[in-house]
C-alpha cells in the first residue's frame, strides 16, 4: 500500500471511532472478576443459561440446514414468479427488529395465532417453551445461512454436477457427493454466522418465549437479568463468554470478512 | 455398435441442426471454428441439453426421440464424458474419481476401487491413486479422467476438446497415450476438436460443422483432398474458390473467370495449391493461363517457406521461399503479379 499523509481532523475522528468500539471492550475487560470467574459461571442461573442457549443455538442452526439449504437451492438454481419477493421475504429478518419478529411469531404461532389456535386445539403450546426459544433464533439467524448458501450454489462450477450425472449419478447421488463437498466452505461460514447470531438473540426470544429460568432464559437474557440484579458480576461473565465466542467466529471466517491480511 | 442420431436445437445464437452415423471401429473428430456447435451437439448427444427435434439411438436403443417424448436422463445413458478441463472433482483423489461412476451404477465400494485401480495401471497413474486432482499434470488430469469416463464401461466415449488443456510440449505424447487408449476401447467413439492436426493425428474420419450446420464429412484424406468450405480450405492451408463451371473455366462468385482445366459445368468448387501459385515483379510472359495483378496483403514466413496473402480480383494465397520472397523484393503493401496454370486447378462439384 502507499504510504498516505493522514490529515490531522481525519486521524482524530478515526481515533474516535476506534476508541468507540475499544473503550467497551476495555471496560468489560476491566471489570470482569477475573479471580472468581470460574465461581460466577457455575452458579445454576449462569450453567442454565449456558446449557440452554447452546441446546437452543445448535437446535437452531440445525433446523437451519434442514429447511435453508434446501431454500437456498431453490433460489440459486429455479426460476419462478415472485422468487424476489420471497426472497425479500426471508431475508427481512436480518434488518427487522427482533422485537418485531418475536411479535410476529406470537402472532401466528401464539395461543391465539394464524396457526397457534389450531395447535393449541390439538394440544401443542409453543409461546414461553424451549421450541419457541429454537424458533425465535431459527426466524432471526437463518437467513445468514441461507444467503451464505445461496452464494456458494451461486458460485460453483455446475459443469461438475454435470461431470457426475454422465457417471451414472443420480440428483440426490450428485448433491451429496459433489455438491455438498464443493459448497462446504459456504456451509459451513453459513452455519456458523446462522449459529452465532442464534446464540445472540435477544429481542424475538423474551417476547415470544419469555424468560422463564431453565426453560427460555438464554445467556443474553441472563447477561441481562443478572445486569438488572444486586450481584451483576455475574452478567460480566457471562458477557465474556460471548465475546470470547465472538472472538472465534470472527478468527474461523476472517478469511472470507477481512481478506487474507 | 452404432451411434445414429440427429439433433436440432436452438441455444443462444446457434441454430444446430445436424445429423450422423458413427459405428463401433472408427474414431470420429467433430472438428469446426468456435461456436459452431460441436461441444453443444456432444452436450445433447449425452442428454444434458435436451434436444428440440430429433433423436438419439445406440446400438438400436432409443435414448431420446422428440417424436415420442421420450428421454432417457444423463445418468442412465452409457456414455463416458472426457471434459474440456477434466473436470475431476477436486475434493476427492484420483482413486475416487475414477471410482465414481462405478460406484454411481451400483457396484459396491470394495469393486469400484478395485476396477478404478485396475484403471489406473492401465493409464500409468497407479502412484497417484491418492493424489488430490490438483497435483496432477495436464497430461495425467487427462489419463484420469479418462480412466475416470472408461471404469463404468460405456459404450459411447464422447470427448470435448481433450488437448485443449495442455501446453505444447506435452500435447504429442499425450496425443500418442490418447491414440493408444481410443484403440483398446471398442465402444462408439467420438471427439471435438478445433484442431486439424489433432483431428488427423486421432479420429478416421472426419465431420465437420460450421454455424450449427454439417458441412462436410470423410476420411482425413478426402477431406483435406476436397475441401468443401471456406473453414476447411484455410485449416487445409489450400485456396478454395467456387462457382459455376464452364468449358475449360470456372466463374467465381464475384464474377471472375479462372481457367480450370478440368471444368465442364455444374456447380463447383475449385481447389489451387498455394505452392501451385508463383509471384512475379512484372507481369509474366508465357503459358500460364491465370495471372492477375494485386498487393501483397500479409506475408508469413515459416522455417523454408512464405506465404504470401494476395488481394486482387481474387484473393490467393502463394507459397514461395524465403530466397524468392527477397529477389521479388516483396514487402506487405507491394503490387504483385501472380499466375498459376489451368492445370492446376482441381476442380470437384459442389
Amino acid at each position: 500500500m502507499r504510504r498516505e499523509r493522514v490529515p490531522i481532523p481525519v486521524a482524530v475522528l478515526a481515533a474516535a471511532g476506534a476508541a468507540f468500539f475499544v473503550l467497551p471492550l476495555a471496560g468489560l475487560l476491566a471489570r470482569t472478576p477475573w479471580n472468581d470467574a470460574a465461581r460466577e459461571l457455575i452458579t445454576p442461573v449462569s450453567l442454565d443459561a449456558l446449557r440452554l442457549s447452546m441446546v437452543a443455538s445448535i437446535s437452531a442452526t440445525v433446523v437451519a440446514l434442514v429447511l435453508g439449504v434446501p431454500l437456498a437451492w431453490i433460489y440459486a438454481r429455479v426460476e419462478f414468479p415472485g422468487r424476489g419477493l420471497l426472497r425479500a421475504l426471508t431475508t427481512l429478518p436480518m434488518v427487522l427488529p427482533p422485537v418485531v419478529g418475536g411479535v410476529a411469531l406470537l402472532l401466528a404461532f401464539g395461543r391465539r395465532g394464524l396457526i397457534g389456535a389450531w395447535l393449541a386445539s390439538i394440544g401443542v403450546t409453543l409461546p414461553f417453551t424451549t421450541a419457541a426459544v429454537v424458533m425465535a433464533e431459527t426466524f432471526v439467524a437463518m437467513p445468514f445461512l441461507v444467503l451464505t448458501v445461496e452464494a456458494g450454489l451461486r458460485s460453483m462450477d455446475r459443469r461438475y454436477e454435470d461431470a457426475a450425472r454422465t457417471l451414472g449419478a443420480g440428483r440426490w447421488t450428485v448433491f451429496w457427493r459433489v455438491t455438498v463437498p464443493l459448497i462446504a466452505p459456504s456451509l459451513a461460514a453459513g452455519a456458523v454466522l446462522c449459529w452465532a447470531r442464534a446464540l445472540g438473540e435477544f429481542g424475538a426470544t423474551i417476547t415470544f418465549a419469555g424468560n422463564f429460568p431453565g426453560v427460555t432464559q438464554t445467556m443474553p437474557l441472563a447477561v441481562y437479568l443478572l445486569l438488572e440484579s444486586d450481584h451483576p458480576q455475574a452478567s460480566f461473565v457471562l458477557s465474556l463468554v460471548l465475546l470470547a465466542i465472538s472472538v472465534a467466529v470472527l478468527v474461523g471466517l476472517r478469511h472470507r470478512w477481512l481478506g487474507t491480511a | 455398435m452404432t451411434l445414429e442420431a440427429a439433433v436440432q436445437l436452438r441455444l443462444g445464437a446457434l441454430d444446430l441442426d445436424v445429423a450422423l452415423e458413427i459405428r463401433a471401429g472408427e474414431v470420429v473428430a467433430l472438428l469446426g471454428p468456435n461456436g459452431a456447435g460441436k461441444t453443444t451437439l456432444l452436450r445433447a448427444l449425452a442428454g444434458l441439453i435436451p434436444i428440440a427435434r430429433g433423436h438419439v439411438r445406440l446400438d438400436g436403443a432409443l435414448l431420446e426421440d422428440s417424436a415420442t417424448a421420450s428421454y432417457v436422463p444423463t445418468e442412465k445413458r452409457p456414455i463416458g464424458f472426457v471434459f474440456q478441463e477434466y473436470l475431476l472433482f477436486p475434493h476427492m483423489s484420483v482413486l475416487d474419481n475414477v471410482a465414481f461412476g462405478v460406484t454411481a451404477r451400483g457396484a459396491s465400494s470394495a469393486v469400484a476401487r478395485q476396477k478404478a485401480t485396475r484403471w489406473l495401471e492401465r493409464v500409468g497413474l497407479q502412484e497417484l491413486a491418492s493424489a488430490r486432482p490438483s497435483h496432477l499434470s495436464g497430461g495425467q488430469r487427462q489419463r484420469a479422467a479418462l480412466a475416470r469416463a472408461l471404469a463404468p464401461d460405456p459404450r459411447l466415449l464422447l470427448l470435448d476438446e481433450p488437448m485443449a488443456a495442455l501446453d505444447a510440449s506435452a500435447r504429442t505424447e499425450v496425443r500418442r497415450d490418447l491414440k493408444r487408449h481410443l484403440a483398446s476401447f471398442d465402444g462408439v467413439r467420438l471427439l471435438v476438436t478445433h484442431d486439424p492436426l489433432e483431428a488427423v493425428a486421432l479420429a478416421d474420419r472426419l465431420i465437420i460443422i460450421e454455424n450449427g450446420k454439417l458441412v462436410q464429412q470423410g476420411t482425413p484424406a478426402e477431406v483435406t483432398e476436397r475441401p468443401r468450405s471456406a473453414y476447411v480450405a484455410d485449416l487445409v492451408g489450400v485456396n478454395l474458390l467456387r462457382g459455376v463451371a464452364g468449358h475449360g473455366s470456372v466463374r467465381t462468385d464475384g464474377g471472375h473467370v479462372v481457367a480450370a482445366a478440368g471444368a465442364t459445368s455444374g456447380e463447383v468448387f475449385a481447389v489451387i495449391h498455394p505452392r501451385a501459385v508463383a509471384l512475379h515483379r512484372q507481369r509474366p510472359e508465357g503459358s500460364p493461363r491465370n495471372v492477375w495483378q494485386g498487393r501483397a496483403d500479409a506475408i508469413e514466413i515459416a522455417g523454408d517457406r512464405a506465404r504470401v496473402r494476395v488481394v486482387g480480383p481474387v484473393p490467393m494465397v502463394a507459397e514461395v521461399t524465403p530466397a524468392s520472397l527477397a529477389e521479388l523484393r516483396l514487402a506487405e503493401g507491394s503490387e504483385v503479379w501472380l499466375s498459376f496454370k489451368a492445370t492446376d486447378v482441381g476442380v470437384y462439384p459442389a
